[in-house]
């Protein structure tokens, strides 16, 4: 979620009225925003992302001064006419096919202005614009910029222009691999043959999207009155709604909008377009959602607080709203309206059946056994790696889950069994009293045919560690633990690397592998650090379960 | 059975208690006055009467200290009358001086003595001292073999010996050198005394601290020589009598008392009429553990109790699950954050996705909606992107699974689990990368969003956090979506325990083929059971200490 420090007094002076320091917060966070903290420079509040709209002082307070009921209800914002044209050439079709455009004037700039305007850009950029690869924002001087404006694509071998924060004009090769915001962002050009451009009559670059806007014609300065905004990317519709949150937010700064034509070959479109959308609110669907009983005029006054309009069951959206995909969404901004707080909490009357999950019980059991046997439960991570599972063990490496992404190192595997995390355990614990006879329940992961192409196992891997620990006391939790369930097993003798040889068994019942028992050998034991023997069994429970409980 | 008797004296009635008991062989009669009138309490009295009658005589205290001694006490105790320190005792007790040193440690415990420590430094012969002893001093020896040459005396004596011979009787003139070494008179007076070394030697061992003028000169002396003496420190250890270990000193010590039962005296009734020795129960003793569950665990079946309780049924499912159950059929957007590799474990290899028809449904309502009502997300949605494997990124992916399989028929219905679930998070003190999140889900066409935050607020009740508030937030498969925060007083904060809400139609249609409501949520467990552990480190919960999963208290809520 992104967080915005926005400027107080601004937000304070654009609401329009005072708050009090506790209204401020109490309402900041009744608006579903995460207030982290108010200074009195600051109001520093993290957004959730399907709020775009409220990533700038204008936007919240926008809302807010909805939401106290000092100016409720639609805000409108008109468009005035204009001979601003842009051309969409074809050759960006292949590269990022679309743009929206508007101008803003007579917008009065200063430093802290400035600011606000950025931070807006920037984080609509990371949010909605998903780090500038679904949208691209760029804000230009309007005196620099001679019409029509031509967005078109060419090759990066053609391209060279002064982007910003530079001295000299530089190739668009260079621009992507020593400029720092190319560095950044080159990745979203990957591949790309032709890259996009913004030039204006007298063949300025503006910019070079989604990357870099020009130092000359691309640099917003306090002197600035007028802007020219365009926003690029893949889906006009998003595209739309990037250009009125940021329109908007001018407007509110005093700015006056300017309608854009654009031509896509034989269609022209024109932006932004303003009007609000129409949804229709069935009141009885949202009572009942709710568990209210709002009237008409309940729904229309809390609907207004949420800066909606309402007329004749139909719900009046405003164009800077990105997040109303169905009636629902209108339903939530009632409750938020009407207040948490203020919802009673009930239980409903409904009589389900409680049930534990069988296999959950069953491991209950098995539990009590092996508490009752003076063992301790341990818990480890899923996470481990190949060191561990394999050349510790004096295994060879099998083929094992592995992660394709871990930000942390050493666990980038899944396990596929769990003795190796109780040697581990083992190992950190010898400043600790003998014995040290511990037991896990967890799941290990094999390839195998399934839907993910994974097979997940509960396991219950026990291991029992002191200067007498051997095979016989290992066996005998295994027989208690078989006896207790009433089940007759076979033990046969293996050869595996972990455990020494002529003390290594697996255990079958009915002729199926259930599990494996032996005394560790010291050259593992070694490995891990370890100067106190042990001896080790781990078993199928997932098998065992089934085995009990036969489908 | 005590009874009331009025009893004339001197003409006036006084009032009386009479009882009588059993003493070994003999009857006796008790009685209590009560006054010139019957007074109101009556029965009390009578029973207060009665009880002091029966109680069991109280031993005095002494009497009870005498009976707690352990058999090597009353060994060693009787001794002290006589003799004080500790080797001695060792002595006379027959006892190992550890074992009087523990009997010691006992008594003083019990305030029946002091112990003193002393250190001296006792001066004893060394290597060449016990020989000198025998043999003489080396001067001694040289002025024997005299008169001789000094080639002679050298297979006799070594150089060092030489050395200091010649330099001490030159000092005493008694010799004389000249062709050949001779002996004076004074040598020859030497010759026939002890000399004050040797007289020393035999002294010896004695006490550095007690050497008059004399000796002290020599010990010097002979302390620059080498190996002649040497000075250890030795310590002593006296036992003084307390003045209740002087009362006591001369009682009688009981020697029959009874260390432990055993099967043996019950078989054969050797126990009775004996008594058994008084232990000190309030003693130190060596802690025994038990076996435990791993205290996590423990809060997880208290949580799932909770749930199971309210009449939930409990979910489970794999940990490794396709993006088409983790996020696509949440109506979770292809391109959004959560699905990129910083956030989210993905698993090398691509999975299979369910039956068409669900596909289809969820693939429609990304796109445009489909019959939800909905806008859909308005882009082309892959299905090569719903087949990456992940790492369960929360236990919601249980409940999207659990509606799929639910029909009509089976409502209402309420779901529950408690599962681990994985966060691509560099561990630190504040994360995991792997947690536990309850999760919980209510569908039923009359539940709304009143009964949501019931739940939940009687979950938290139920946890002992009785301070909890709700607030909008954001999910994308939730519509309302809620936050809980609780009020945490150790730490006199509020902190964000989970979120909820009801999913969105257009997660719920595809899935169960109607649009009902359904109320869910996702808490977290691991941030809510640090304050009941006293820990502030995350990681302590899975760290695997044993003396921690010994000594951790037990979950008692």
């Amino acid at each position: 979620m992104p967080t915005v420090n926005l400027n107080r007094k601004e937000v304070e002076n654009l609401i329009g009225k005072k708050l009090s320091l506790e209204e401020l917060k109490e309402k900041i966070t009744s608006l579903g925003t995460d207030l982290d903290e108010i200074t009195d420079e600051e109001i520093i509040v993290e957004i959730f992302p399907n709020r775009p709209d409220l990533l700038s002082e204008a936007g919240l307070a926008r809302s807010l001064a909805q939401l106290i009921e000092h100016k409720l209800g639609l805000k409108r914002y008109k468009t005035e006419k204009s001979d601003y044209k842009i051309i969409i050439e074809d050759s960006v079709k292949q590269v990022r096919p679309y743009t929206v455009c508007a101008v803003v004037k007579n917008l009065n700039l200063n430093e802290a202005r400035i600011k606000e305007i950025i931070q807006l850009q920037e984080k609509l950029h990371i949010t909605y614009g998903r780090n500038r690869k679904k949208v691209a924002i760029g804000i230009y001087p309007l005196e620099k910029i001679k019409f029509p404006i031509r967005f078109l694509a060419k090759s990066p071998n053609e391209i060279k222009f002064q982007p910003l924060d530079s001295n000299n004009e530089i190739s668009a090769n260079e621009i992507l691999e020593k400029h720092s915001t190319g560095k950044e962002y080159g990745h979203l050009l990957k591949d790309a043959k032709v890259y996009p451009l913004f030039i204006d009559a007298n063949n300025n670059i503006l910019s070079m999207p989604p990357i870099i806007n020009s130092e000359k014609v691309g640099r917003v300065a306090e002197k600035t009155k007028d802007v020219f905004v365009e926003c690029s990317g893949f889906d006009l519709k998003v595209l739309k709604k990037c250009l009125n949150i940021i329109v908007c937010a001018l407007a509110d700064l005093n700015g006056i909008i300017y309608e854009n034509e654009l031509t896509y070959g034989n269609k022209k479109e024109i932006t932004p377009n303003l009007e609000p959308e129409e949804m229709r609110i069935n009141i009885n669907y949202a009572n009942k959602i709710l568990g209210l009983d709002l009237k008409e005029n309940d729904v229309k006054k809390l609907l207004e607080k949420m800066g909606y309009g309402y007329k004749d069951k139909k719900v009046l959206i405003p164009a800077y709203r990105a997040d109303i995909l169905h009636e629902i969404d209108l339903v939530e901004d009632i409750a938020i309206a009407y207040g948490y707080d203020k919802f009673t909490e009930t239980i409903p009357n409904i009589a389900t059946i409680a049930k534990e999950d069988k296999y959950y019980e069953f491991k209950e059991k098995i539990i009590d056994i092996l508490i009752g046997l003076n063992l301790i439960e341990v818990r480890n991570y899923n996470l481990t790696n190949k060191n561990n599972l394999y050349n510790k063990m004096n295994l060879n490496e099998q083929e094992t889950v592995s992660l394709a992404n871990s930000l942390s190192q050493g666990y980038d595997a899944l396990r596929s069994w769990i003795i190796p995390n109780l040697l581990e355990i083992l190992s950190k614990n010898k400043h600790n009293e003998y014995p040290q006879n511990i037991f896990e329940i967890g799941n290990i992961f094999k390839k195998g045919n399934s839907e993910t192409g994974v097979i997940e196992q509960e396991r219950l891997a026990i291991a029992v560690c002191h200067n007498k620990a051997d095979f016989t006391q290992i066996k005998q939790i295994l027989d208690s633990l078989f006896s207790s369930l009433d089940l007759k097993y076979d033990i046969k003798e293996i050869e595996h690397n972990s455990f020494i040889s002529g003390r290594a068994g697996r255990v079958s019942l009915n002729g199926k592998n259930i599990a494996y028992i032996g005394e560790i050998h010291p050259s593992v034991l070694e490995n891990w650090n370890l100067e106190v023997p042990v001896s080790a069994l781990e078993l199928n429970l997932t098998d065992l379960f089934g085995i009990i409980y036969p489908k | 059975m005590a009874y009331v008797k009025k009893v004339n004296i001197k003409g006036q009635d006084y009032w009386y208690l009479f009882h009588t008991i059993r003493q070994s062989n003999k009857f006796l009669k008790k009685s209590r006055y009560l006054g010139k009138e019957l007074p109101k309490n009556l029965e009390e009295i009578k029973q207060e009467f009665l009880n002091e009658l029966h109680a069991p005589k109280e031993k005095s205290e002494k009497e009870k200290l005498i009976e707690s001694l352990t058999p090597s006490e009353r060994k060693v105790f009787p001794i002290l009358k006589e003799e004080n320190e500790l080797s001695k005792i060792a002595e006379i007790s027959r006892l190992q001086q550890i074992e009087v040193l523990r009997a010691l440690g006992w008594l003083e415990a019990k305030n029946l003595i002091k112990i003193n420590k002393e250190e001296k430094e006792i001066i004893n012969l060394d290597k060449n001292g016990l020989i000198y002893l025998k043999k003489g001093f080396p001067e001694k020896q040289f002025l024997k073999l005299l008169p001789n040459n000094l080639e002679n005396l050298r297979k006799h004596l070594n150089q060092d010996e030489i050395n200091v011979s010649i330099g001490k009787l030159k000092r005493l003139n008694a010799i004389n050198f000249k062709k050949e070494i001779t002996v004076t008179d004074e040598g020859n007076k030497l010759l026939r005394e002890k000399s004050k070394e040797e007289l020393f030697l035999k002294k010896l061992p004695l006490e550095l601290l007690k050497l008059n003028k004399e000796d002290k000169l020599i010990y010097n002396e002979l302390g620059s020589r080498k190996e002649i003496i040497k000075t250890d420190v030795k310590k002593t250890i006296y036992a003084g009598l307390t003045d209740l270990g002087k009362e006591l000193i001369n009682h009688k010590l009981k020697t029959n008392l009874i260390e432990s039962l055993n099967q043996e005296m019950l078989l054969k009734k050797s126990w009775k009429n004996k008594t058994f020795r008084r232990f000190n129960i309030q003693s130190e003793i060596p802690r025994i553990y038990p076996g435990r569950r791993h205290f996590v665990n423990e809060a997880i079946n208290y949580i799932r109790k909770i749930w199971l309780e309210l009449g939930f049924k409990e979910m489970t499912g794999n940990l490794v699950q396709t993006s088409f159950w983790n996020f696509d059929a949440l109506f979770v957007p292809q391109d959004h954050p959560a699905r990129e590799m910083q956030d989210t474990f993905f698993i090398n290899g691509k999975g299979k996705l369910p039956n068409s028809e669900i596909v289809k449904r969820v693939k429609a309502v990304h796109e445009n909606g489909w019959t939800t009502g909905s806008s859909g997300w308005n882009y082309k949605w892959s299905e090569e992107e719903a087949k990456k494997l992940v790492l369960r990124t929360h236990t919601t992916v249980l409940s999207a699974r659990t509606i799929a399989a639910l029909r009509k028929e089976e409502l209402p219905a309420k779901f529950f689990s408690v599962g681990k679930i994985f966060r691509n998070e560099a561990i630190d003190w504040a994360h995991l990368f792997e947690l536990h999140q309850i999760e919980g889900i209510i569908i039923d066409e009359s539940v709304n969003f009143k009964n949501l935050l019931g739940y939940l607020r009687e979950y938290y009740n139920k946890l002992g956090i009785d301070k909890v508030k709700f607030r909008p937030s954001y999910y994308p498969y939730t519509e309302m979506s809620v936050d809980c925060i609780a009020y945490i007083p150790e730490r006199n904060k509020w902190i964000e325990l989970g979120g909820a809400g009801m999913f969105r139609p257009e997660v719920v249609k595809p899935l169960l083929g109607i649009n009902v409501p359904v109320l869910a949520f996702g808490q977290g467990l691991e941030r809510g059971i640090l304050e009941y552990y006293k820990i502030t480190d995350i990681r302590e919960l899975y760290k695997n200490d044993l003396k921690q999963l010994r000594e951790m208290r037990l979950w008692m809520k």
